[in-house]
């Protein structure tokens, strides 16, 4: 069988292929780009398509499901957050054909603004979740869940990290399943939530989560490795079971790929079968408290790191007491300047902040490259939370403080995140009275994660032409008066631009329209 | 199992280069693993990948004290790195400075003493001057090969497993120039 060296990401890919994937969804980000990316360039039979933001993928998804395909959505992990309300009803529904959620968690926060712990989700939304542990196990379980999903009538979430997404490891390649797609069949009890369908959807999922812990206990996903000693046995998950693995050849292991719904009767084997039982696995202590809620005892969080993500080393000194500083002497000469990521030379946001910074204004700021401009030598950041937060921020300040503080303050977001989520809070801005100013930062792309194309660049993942969303016409259509289209090198025009702007007692949207410097 | 970590600065294209390496251990039988960074961490930041080969591979991460080669295609990124090499192993440091953003600024100043540091402190180090090299070859973009062609003397692939890695992996029109700068690093003679 051909053997080909892979990404996580694109053995996720290869599965869904492999699988017979129809419909696949994202809203980019790290690290879960490469999963669509890959889908876009080698699987051309699946419909691929970059949604405006999660919430839309994970229902375009829904929708290829429930209408009998097999579709995929993939996000990140605070992606999940923005398509969560979706989730946990078509948690009621079900499927029609396999709907598989890919969800990258980011511990150590690598690209992301928190380390949220998404197996939580799982639990809360009621939806299987199992977690893969290499390339090989991206791509099986990829397919698997596919398989899972149509079997038990459930959405499936595939959960990686960012050791699993930006890993590459040997995968094995096989040929594809051809797998119709189904047609869809009315039946408005499954596919209404009304309240009086929700409710006997809500029984007939806990019945499935029975069946699926059975499954849970014996699929081979869940699997007990019985080590050469039984003294020490270890429960862990996804990239922790390989540090695991490394650190602690000789222990007993109970390998999780299925984290939801857990397996009660093999975790009660393997306690029974060891004599202390550790729990190793990246930030929360999920299964852990699980472990401890069945009535066993077992060591976690007591020596295993909940904050950032682990390391090889940090499970042999929490297992095995052995410490790795390093066999050579400091460097201590001068301090090691550190290389924080910074815009590029001749980044377009540069010359943004430079004049926001000369002006001294509050900015709340939002997700892109731009964030960077919180950090020296620009330091013209001040608030910043999530897609789309900076705009309802601003008129928050507003709020707080009267009009006065949109004389000194603006919102700035990128494009491609203005799409996603700050057109509502436009709209909120203009119709709750603010007079605040935002500023776009249009630079003709998702920049920060690899210059993908979003609805106002007139172009598909796949290639294709499309209308190019005018963002000057739909600020207008929010009912702002105020829009200015400008290119912001030229620092003098942009400057008297932005002073007029803040200073104007009504709404206003500055377009700041220049193509970031890493396109060609 | 062997360990080898690629460190640079984002851009200067450490991801191809383990890539290559993959490819010409998966081929000679062997389970490789790898570990990188995307994202963030590459605008103009610190990247480095990890990359693993042996009989069984688990960790895609190298741990500290364990890493047979640190190739470092930067030198204030060697600095970084030193607690991953092992006891026996090797580095190997191209004498480029990347001035990161507090040097630039003037808040801080590049290490001055590195090489003559570094030669007091690790047995086995070597620093290359690839700059004839790439001007020869009239890119810089092809750094990462020419570092991968030095590394390449110290481990157990032939001539032509590196070739045919090469060729499956670069693009038709970057072949020639990559296949060239990877012969230019294995010629190039080390001098300790």
């Amino acid at each position: 069988m051909e053997k080909k060296v892979l990404l996580g990401n694109e053995a996720i890919a290869r599965g869904a292929y492999e699988a017979g994937c129809h419909v696949a969804t994202a809203y980019p980000g790290t690290p879960s780009t490469e999963i669509l990316e890959t889908i876009a360039r080698d699987y051309r039979d699946i419909k691929s398509q970059w949604s405006p933001n999660e919430k839309v993928a994970l229902e375009v998804a829904a929708g290829a499901s429930v209408a009998g395909a097999r579709a995929l959505a993939a996000m990140k992990h605070v992606g999940l957050n923005v398509a969560a309300d979706p989730l946990f009803t078509f948690s009621y529904t079900g499927v029609n054909g396999g709907f598989v959620i890919i969800n990258a968690d980011d511990p150590m926060a690598w690209s992301s603004q928190n380390e949220q712990d998404n197996r939580h989700l799982a639990r809360a939304a009621k939806v299987p979740m199992i977690e893969p542990s290499s390339p090989q196990e991206c791509k099986d379980f990829t397919k698997l869940a596919f398989e899972i999903s149509e079997k038990y009538d459930r959405p499936v979430i595939v959960r990686i990290t960012t050791r699993i997404a930006h890993s590459q490891g040997i995968v094995t390649i096989e040929p594809k399943q051809d797998v119709p797609v189904k047609p869809f069949v009315r039946n408005f009890k499954k596919y209404v939530m009304l309240p009086v369908h929700a409710r006997p959807r809500h029984v007939f999922i806990e019945e499935q989560h029975l069946k699926l812990k059975e499954y849970s206990d014996t699929s081979g996903l869940n699997r007990i490795e019985w080590g050469k000693s039984k003294k020490r046995g270890i429960i862990t998950d996804s990239v922790a079971y390989q540090y695991v693995k490394e650190a602690c050849p000789d222990d007993s292991v109970l390998k999780i790929g299925m984290v939801w719904p857990m397996p009660d009767r093999l975790i009660r084997e393997f306690a029974a079968g060891v004599e202390t039982l550790y729990v190793v696995e990246e930030l929360d202590p999920f299964i852990e408290d699980y472990v401890k809620a069945l009535g066993i005892p077992c060591t976690g969080k007591e020596i295993i790191p909940i904050c950032f993500e682990l390391t090889p080393e940090i499970v042999d000194q929490a297992l095995n007491g052995r410490a790795h500083p390093g066999k050579y002497p400091k460097y201590e000469t001068e301090p090691i300047p550190p290389r924080p990521p910074a815009l590029c030379k001749g980044c377009p946001h540069g010359f943004v902040f430079s004049v926001l910074g000369k002006l001294d204004l509050i900015v709340n700021g939002d997700i892109g490259c731009y964030t960077l401009a919180a950090l020296p030598p620009y330091s013209a950041m001040h608030t910043q939370g999530c897609m789309g937060a900076g705009i309802g921020m601003h008129l928050g300040m507003e709020k707080a403080h009267g009009p006065e503080m949109a004389r000194r303050s603006v919102a700035v977001i990128g494009d491609s995140t203005f799409v996603h989520s700050g057109i509502t809070p436009l709209i909120d801005l203009v119709y709750n009275r603010g007079t605040g100013t935002v500023i776009i930062l249009d630079n003709r792309g998702t920049a920060m994660t690899g210059h993908q194309d979003h609805p106002a660049t007139g172009k598909t993942l796949m290639g294709e032409e499309t209308h190019a969303l005018d963002l000057e016409l739909l600020a207008k259509a929010c009912g702002v008066k105020r829009v200015v289209v400008t290119d912001p090198k030229n620092m003098d025009e942009f400057e008297r631009i932005v002073r007029e702007e803040v200073a104007a007692p009504e709404p206003s949207v500055i377009i700041s329209k220049r193509k970031c410097i890493l396109m060609k | 199992m062997k360990n080898v970590i690629f460190a640079g600065v984002g851009g200067q294209g450490v991801i191809l280069a383990s890539k290559i390496l993959m490819e010409v251990a998966m081929n000679a039988g062997y389970d490789v693993k790898e570990s990188e960074v995307h994202g963030m961490a590459q605008r103009g930041g610190s990247v480095d990948c990890n990359v693993r080969y042996g009989e069984k591979v688990y960790s895609p991460l190298i741990p500290r004290e364990e890493a047979d080669f640190i190739v470092s295609l930067e030198m204030l990124e060697v600095l970084r790195k030193l607690d991953y090499l092992a006891p026996a192993g090797k580095l190997i440091v191209n004498r480029e400075k990347v001035d990161p953003a507090p040097v630039q600024t003037g808040a801080m100043k590049y290490p001055s003493d590195i090489e003559e540091w570094v030669g007091k402190n690790v047995k086995n180090a070597v620093f290359v001057d690839t700059e004839a090299i790439l001007k020869e070859l009239g890119t810089r973009k092809a750094l990462n090969i020419v570092m991968l062609g030095i590394l390449s003397k110290d481990l157990e692939f032939t001539g032509e497993q590196w070739e045919a890695a090469i060729r499956s992996l670069v693009k038709e029109k970057f072949l020639d120039m990559n296949l060239k700068a990877f012969t230019m690093g294995r010629e190039y003679k080390e001098t300790a």
